[in-house]
């Protein structure tokens, strides 16, 4: 039976889970720090941290790997429950909510002071997701962007011999190659993942939310261009109408030739190179994202690493962020798992100015846009996308769609305008 | 009075426990679904609002809560009726005097019942595959149309249905086989006797006698499907198009995922009050059918 018990039981489970790791016995003469992270990123550092203990005598670093679809949530029950650990990843796109709780500690004076940790060597915007109101609460860990991976034996047999320069061109090619109809396709854009149009969103000169984040903007003309183009590539079958769910297996099909570009991020040249057979490894390639006319912006994600204000070990958390943002540190942390790296320096080491697959993404990092830092971001994004994939279905017009994601953004951020408007910090 | 003293004596621990573990969250609910419980009022408490039935009102005006109402509807009507035809069926079945190997096939069917809904929910979404999946496979080889199980919203929850009485009709088929076995032989003898087909003996006998224990079933198995949430938390989280959202998958979502307690709380609520009025009005259907 489907009880909502098993709720109540979940929940415990993970408070329990949190608890358990916060009572682990600490030998006497050796302080323990607690660093929690989200998904595979765990398993590497895990292969780092001998280094960092053999440099600390008396410092051990205990790792909790959070699941990615649990992470949020254990996040806030952890803070709820008054049993943060000491640092963790945190999605930079998480900081501001992080931020409005009051559970962070501000590291402007650490970085201030810092031999390892210089800002100028940061990709800008992936510095300023970190940055709430002029005070500064992460370091940029990993960075993470989408751009195009395409096909570039299926482009060539189109007549092409570059990679698309701007969207009319990327249009023209998709029609192309989206041959037989509705057996073949352009682009894979999942229709349950809203960092595709939030990307092409993010190239148009208008912001996302305005007044400060009190209301939503995507009524602008520049949104509804960035939708208008989405929803015609689903009108025109030059994209197929199916969720992450339904394409299953997008590696294989994007060798079967399913579709010739996949708008992705980085983590996906692992994943094509180990899936796709040796004799396909010459016929992919990496490109930076089109815009409307010329090289396009595209979103400024990754993963930072923050202090918890309620942490008693921030000289040692601190002492650990530094080790893992040396370039150095950065490089392994490539080598091991693929997530790039957020400093200029760290990208002139061999591995990744020698490759040809991962040049497309330096040169993106150059032109990233943070999204607006407010704490309902994330469910803003998320009703988006539920909008934009009806669109898509051809349930609403441009105009409805847009209209519907005001008023749905304008509706989440009502507590946050009585917030701003009676003088409670919203961000304290 | 003694004797009553002696009884709220006895009575006393488990009245502390339930009063401590059900009614005080319940009250606490009631109390946080007129606030407006959330992100901002977890880290200051001065942030919170006094809504009154704010939370409510909002609700009733979202179409997700209102297409979420209208999954679990359909999740009911369609699934339970299917679910105890299912049940009555495999219980007739094996308690028929011509079936073999009684024990084993009360155990396989059981079985489903007793394994985790995740662990199941996996494998299923493996058979479901639109591309790789086994059933497709199976329809496309003896060339039948195949489809997007749970990839497409209009067959997304049929999916979910078909799942989930799979999953739970176990149980029921128990509980109806011992109802079965508890209806005298001799009225079945009777009524060879007066020459009665198979089906009127179904439906003079069988039906009548199991009248109680359908009754119950129904109740249980009502309010049980109301309360979706594992196999759409699982299998489509909600999609394809929200075409699977719940009513609690919302609340969770609302709760949980976003940290609206004061909305999620509102929720819960508004779905007690519905299972409430649904089986106040099966009982009473039910005694309609019977002489005062």
């Amino acid at each position: 039976m489907i009880r909502a018990t098993r709720l109540g039981f979940v929940a415990a489970l993970a408070l329990a889970g949190v608890a358990l790791s916060s009572c682990a016995k600490e030998e006497s003469g050796t302080r323990t720090l607690q660093l929690w992270t989200i998904g595979r990123e765990g398993e590497a550092v895990q292969q780092l941290l001998p280094e960092f203990e053999h440099e600390h005598p008396g410092l051990h670093v205990e790792v909790q790997q959070l699941p990615l679809t649990a992470a949020h949530q254990k996040l806030l029950t952890a803070y709820a429950g008054d049993s943060t650990p000491d640092i963790t990843q945190l999605g930079n796109t998480w900081i501001p909510e992080m931020v409005a709780l009051g559970a962070l500690e501000p590291l402007d004076a650490r970085v201030k002071a810092s031999k390892v940790v210089d800002p100028a060597d940061y990709f800008p915007a992936i510095w300023s997701t970190n940055v709430i109101d002029g005070t500064l609460y992460g370091v940029p860990w990993y960075v993470d962007t989408r751009l195009l991976f395409y096909r570039k034996d299926l482009l060539a047999k189109a007549g092409y011999d570059h990679p698309p320069r701007d969207w009319a061109e990327w249009q023209a090619m998709m029609a192309k190659l989206a041959q037989p109809r509705g057996k073949a396709y352009g682009v894979l854009l999942p229709t349950n993942e809203f960092e595709q149009l939030l990307s092409l969103a993010l190239q148009q000169p208008d912001p996302l939310l305005r007044d400060n984040g009190r209301y939503g903007n995507f009524q602008s003309p520049g949104f509804k261009k960035a939708l208008a183009f989405y929803v015609s590539l689903f009108k025109d079958d030059q994209a197929p109408m199916m969720t992450n769910v339904g394409v299953g297996n997008p590696w294989a099909a994007f060798g079967q030739g399913f579709y010739a570009f996949y708008l992705s991020g980085p983590w996906n040249i692992g994943e094509f190179r180990k899936r796709l057979p040796p004799e396909q490894q010459g016929d992919w390639a990496t490109t930076p994202l089109p815009g409307p006319d010329g090289p396009g912006a595209s979103n400024a994600g990754g993963s930072s690493l923050v202090i918890y204000r309620a942490s008693k070990h921030k000289d040692d958390a601190w002492a650990l962020i530094e080790f893992l943002s040396r370039p150095a540190i950065q490089e392994r942390f490539y080598q091991i798992l693929g997530d790039m790296p957020p400093r200029r320096s760290s990208w002139t080491a061999p591995a990744l100015r020698d490759d040809d697959k991962a040049a497309a993404f330096r040169d993106q990092l150059e032109r990233v846009k943070a999204t607006p830092p407010v704490a309902e971001w994330e469910r803003i994004v998320t009703e988006m996308q539920l909008v934009a994939a009806q669109a898509a279905h051809g349930d609403l017009t441009i105009d409805q769609a847009a209209a519907e994601i005001d008023r749905r953004a304008d509706r989440l951020l009502e507590k946050r305008r009585w917030m701003l408007d009676h003088g409670h910090k919203a961000t304290p | 009075m003694n004797t009553s003293r002696a009884a709220w004596l006895f009575i006393t621990p488990a009245l502390i426990i339930l009063g401590l573990f059900f009614l005080l969250p319940v009250v606490a609910a009631l109390v946080l679904s007129v606030t407006d419980y959330d992100l901002y009022a977890l880290a200051d408490i001065r942030n919170l609002r006094f809504v009154a039935l704010q939370n409510y009102w909002a609700l009733l005006q979202r179409p997700l809560f209102w297409s979420a109402l209208g999954h679990t509807v359909y999740f009911v009507v369609v699934g339970v009726p299917l679910s105890l035809l299912a049940s009555l069926g495999a219980a007739m079945l094996l308690n028929s005097p011509l079936a073999r190997f009684k024990p084993f096939f009360r155990t396989a069917l059981f079985a489903p019942v007793v394994t985790t809904v995740v662990a199941v929910a996996v494998i299923w979404r493996y058979l479901f595959n639109t591309k790789y999946g086994l059933i497709n496979y199976t329809l496309d080889a003896i060339g039948m149309p195949t489809v997007d199980w749970l990839g497409d919203p209009h067959w997304a929850m049929p999916t979910i249905i078909l799942f989930a009485v799979w999953k739970n009709f176990g149980y029921n088929m128990i509980i109806f086989m011992a109802g079965l076995q508890a209806i005298p032989a001799d009225l079945y003898e009777a009524a060879r006797i007066d020459g009665a087909s198979a089906w009127a003996q179904f439906r003079h006998i069988t039906l009548p006698m199991l009248k109680p224990t359908m009754l119950m079933v129904s109740i249980l198995t009502v309010s049980g499907y109301f309360q979706l949430f594992a196999e759409p938390y699982v299998m489509t989280e909600g999609g394809p198009l929200q075409s699977t959202t719940s009513v609690l998958y919302l609340m969770y979502e609302e709760g949980f995922k976003w940290w609206n307690l004061g909305s999620a709380s509102a929720v819960a609520f508004i779905l007690f009050v519905i299972m409430f009025a649904v089986t106040a009005a099966m009982l009473r259907l039910s005694k309609r059918g019977e002489p005062a």
